[in-house]
């Protein structure tokens, strides 16, 4: 039976047929849905899951899960990977003892995205870890199942990587059979597999490098790695790059042979050169950087190789650029598209009716000295960077507007009013507080506290008291964390009372050590829903 | 048959999402492959959204290079997809309009849709309509499904559509999604 799923509700499907027992997730678009699905479906399912304070306490949870037997799936985007491979890359190393796969959600154009335009694939050189790229929400759920497969036979974490066009695309896919999940494991004492003291971490470092080379074998038979078709231009592919040269070479009246690459890590490199024998010459279609076209090169340095001199480093690819590429290296003709394309006013993304930030956004903008600076931080509260507001000076990674603003307000005389929402806070603000407090600076810091993680699509995070299962948790309380910190200025206020906020506020702005104001109201949405 | 290609443009909030399910649902219940498209997150919050769903005997990539059959559930939002249209492209366009700071006026507006778009185009008041007889809004969308489906826009059985809405559509809200869809066939 074929059903209709999101390339997401594809990755949860694909871990219930393994029999997923642990999942761990933080949510970031294009990746927050499995989370979602799980904390509704887990229970039922004999699985426990859990949103973590982020991505790396999320990764340590299932480390600890998998080294007790359980079999693991942790969730994020992209830059969670960031945050947890201080603990992924040493668990490559010991390996698992549960299978583990981690789904990473790359966001190529940065539809949903500031930062930067990561390319997850570039952890595999520091990590080794290998890593499946799907094309579509089938191949989604095929592969979180090989990659638990990969998983159990190696003894290794293995990365699921998506992107935006895989995470959140619709297909038919075959629904299999759910396998129950257990999520009471054992941890049996093993310092051999579990310790990474010097020398025995040296030791796992030539056991992860043999262990990738026998994956490597295993890779060149595996079905995911497939030529197709015949002739003497040949292409080289993976992920949703895949669709676009099918759909390309359709346009394009072309019947070319296709090396459709499941892994990206370890390379099939017999079959890349079996592949590329015989070709007069191979283009690479690839997103984003040519890291495939770069291995093509070394495996066979004779034959002409194509590739990012075709298609752009930048932005997510399409079936138009793909062509053009095949039409360049074959000598067909290919004229891309020019519809009209009016110059139309932008409709920037905005704050809900009722939103409490709309109170703190315009006492602030009221209040602040010209000079002051404002520092942005990932969540609703980054809307402060457009109109009607644009109050929003620099905006980097979560937690970053605190440890930033620390390093402005050491570095100048200027005013300085940080931005930070409260997962974000419980995600990485804690630490960047406790430098501020610890290194004497006095930036006001705002912690816009709506009581859920709503950019995503509402969420539960640590001060509500609810965990990603819906069962009753301790609320931790933002203001006595604050304190804990250090912080001898600090109020709750509830942003309607505006006349409390701007009396804060501009009691707040000429303190001489940090001050947290904490501006407590509930998304208005969340609101507007419970009272349904 | 050919594969056809649909865009479904707005701003977020206006129910896209449920409408690009319900035509996902409407064309594998016709044995038919499928692929869409969409965005979330920062893309929604009231800024524009727009859906790509392609679907016919196999399909490879998710995204519309020009698409047969544009749904926009506002006025300005029809115009950005222009750049997905030629003369063969039909238009269905909700009369309604989401306004923001610096946009053009609605009049503007409707004289860029006559001028730009070449094709047939059809102006619809489907929130209006919606509104005053169902009492909802957020159902617009598929009342516009309703209307390219009873006038052959789109290659969908209208029994097989009603079969989709009955599958996506979560019950609380599936009668009045059933009524836009069947009040769009005597047109409005």
């Amino acid at each position: 039976m074929k059903k209709i799923l999101l390339g997401n509700e594809a990755i949860v499907q694909g871990a219930l047929e393994s029999g997923v027992d642990f999942v761990s997730a933080y949510p970031g678009t294009p990746s927050s849905e499995i989370g979602v699905i799980f904390g509704e479906i887990a229970q039922k399912n004999g699985v426990y899951f859990e949103f973590s304070t982020n991505e790396k306490t999320a990764m340590e949870a299932a480390i600890g899960a998998s080294f007790s037997g359980l079999k693991c799936l942790v969730a994020m985007k992209n830059f969670g990977l960031n945050v947890a491979s201080d603990a992924l890359i040493p668990f490559c190393y010991t390996g698992v003892k549960g299978p583990t796969v981690i789904i990473v959600a790359d966001d190529p154009s940065c539809w949903s995205s500031g930062q930067s335009e990561q390319n997850t694939r570039a952890f595999t050189y520091t990590s080794y870890i290998p890593m499946l790229e799907p094309a579509d929400a089938q191949e989604a759920k095929d592969f979180v199942k090989l990659g638990f497969e990969i998983s159990e036979k190696f003894k290794i974490p293995v990365i699921i990587r998506t992107t935006t066009r895989v995470a959140h695309q619709r297909m038919p896919v075959e629904i299999g059979t759910v396998k129950r999940g257990n999520p009471k494991g054992k941890f049996i004492k093993n310092v051999k597999q579990f310790v990474t003291m010097p020398p025995r971490v040296l030791e796992m470092k030539d056991e992860l490098l043999e262990k990738i080379e026998k994956i490597r074998t295993y890779a060149e038979k595996s079905v995911v790695n497939r030529i197709e078709g015949k002739g003497k231009i040949g292409i080289i592919t993976s992920a949703v790059s895949y669709l676009y040269v099918k759909e390309a070479l359709a346009e394009l009246d072309l019947n070319l042979p296709i090396l459709k690459l499941g892994f990206f890590n370890p390379l099939p490199n017999k079959k890349i050169k079996k592949f590329t024998k015989g070709l007069k010459a191979v283009l690479v279609v690839e997103e984003l950087d040519g890291f495939l076209e770069k291995e093509v090169r070394v495996l066979d340095p004779k034959i002409k190789v194509f590739g990012k001199d075709l298609i752009p480093v930048s932005r997510e690819l399409g079936v138009e650029k793909v062509a053009m590429a095949i039409a360049k290296v074959t000598g067909k003709r290919y004229k891309m598209r020019k519809g009209v394309s009016l110059d139309l006013p932008r409709r920037y993304p905005r704050l809900c009716e009722g939103c409490p930030y709309w109170f703190v956004f315009s006492a602030v903008k009221e209040l602040a000295p010209k000079d002051t600076v404002f520092g942005g931080g990932i969540g609703c509260y980054m809307l402060a960077g457009f109109p009607p507001h644009e109050i929003q000076d620099y905006l980097f990674c979560m937690g970053s507007s605190i440890g930033i603003g620390h390093g402005i307000k050491k570095s100048t005389d200027q005013k300085l009013i940080s931005f930070i929402g409260d997962s974000s806070f419980f995600h990485s603000g804690i630490s960047g507080l406790i430098n501020a407090v610890y290194n004497k600076s006095n930036a006001l810091i705002i912690i816009m506290d709506n009581r859920i993680t709503a950019m995503t699509g509402h969420q539960p995070n640590p001060g509500m008291g609810e965990t990603g299962m819906g069962e009753e948790a301790v609320a931790i309380e933002i203001e006595d964390i604050v304190k804990a910190c250090g912080v001898k200025n600090v109020r709750t206020v509830d942003p309607k009372n505006i006349n409390e906020l701007k009396t804060t506020i501009k009691e707040f702005l000429n303190k001489k050590e940090v001050s947290v104001i904490i501006s407590k109201r509930m998304c208005a949405l969340l609101a507007r829903r419970l009272k349904r | 048959m050919k594969t056809f290609n649909t865009i479904i443009s707005g701003t977020g909030g206006q129910g896209l999402i449920t409408l690009l399910m319900v035509i996902a649902e409407s064309a594998h219940l016709q044995g038919l492959d499928v692929k869409t498209s969409e965005l979330h997150g920062l893309s929604q919050r009231g800024g524009s959204v727009q859906a790509h769903l392609r679907m016919g005997e196999k399909i490879y990539s998710p995204l519309v290079i020009k698409a047969d059959l544009v749904i926009s559930l506002e006025l300005l939002e029809s115009l950005r997809v222009l750049p997905y249209s030629d003369s063969k492209t039909k238009f269905l366009i909700n009369c309604y309009s989401f306004p923001f700071t610096g946009t053009f006026s609605e009049e503007d507006i409707k004289d860029k849709i006559e001028k730009y778009i070449k094709g047939e185009k059809y102006l619809i008041p489907a929130s209006d309509f919606c509104r005053r007889e169902l009492g909802q809004e957020v159902v617009s969308g598929i009342h516009l499904l309703g209307f390219a489906v009873f006038n052959g826009m789109i290659p969908l059985e209208p029994s097989i559509v009603e079969k989709a809405i009955k599958k996506v559509v979560p019950k609380k809200h599936l009668d009045i999604n059933l009524k836009a869809f069947r009040l769009a066939k005597n047109g409005n």
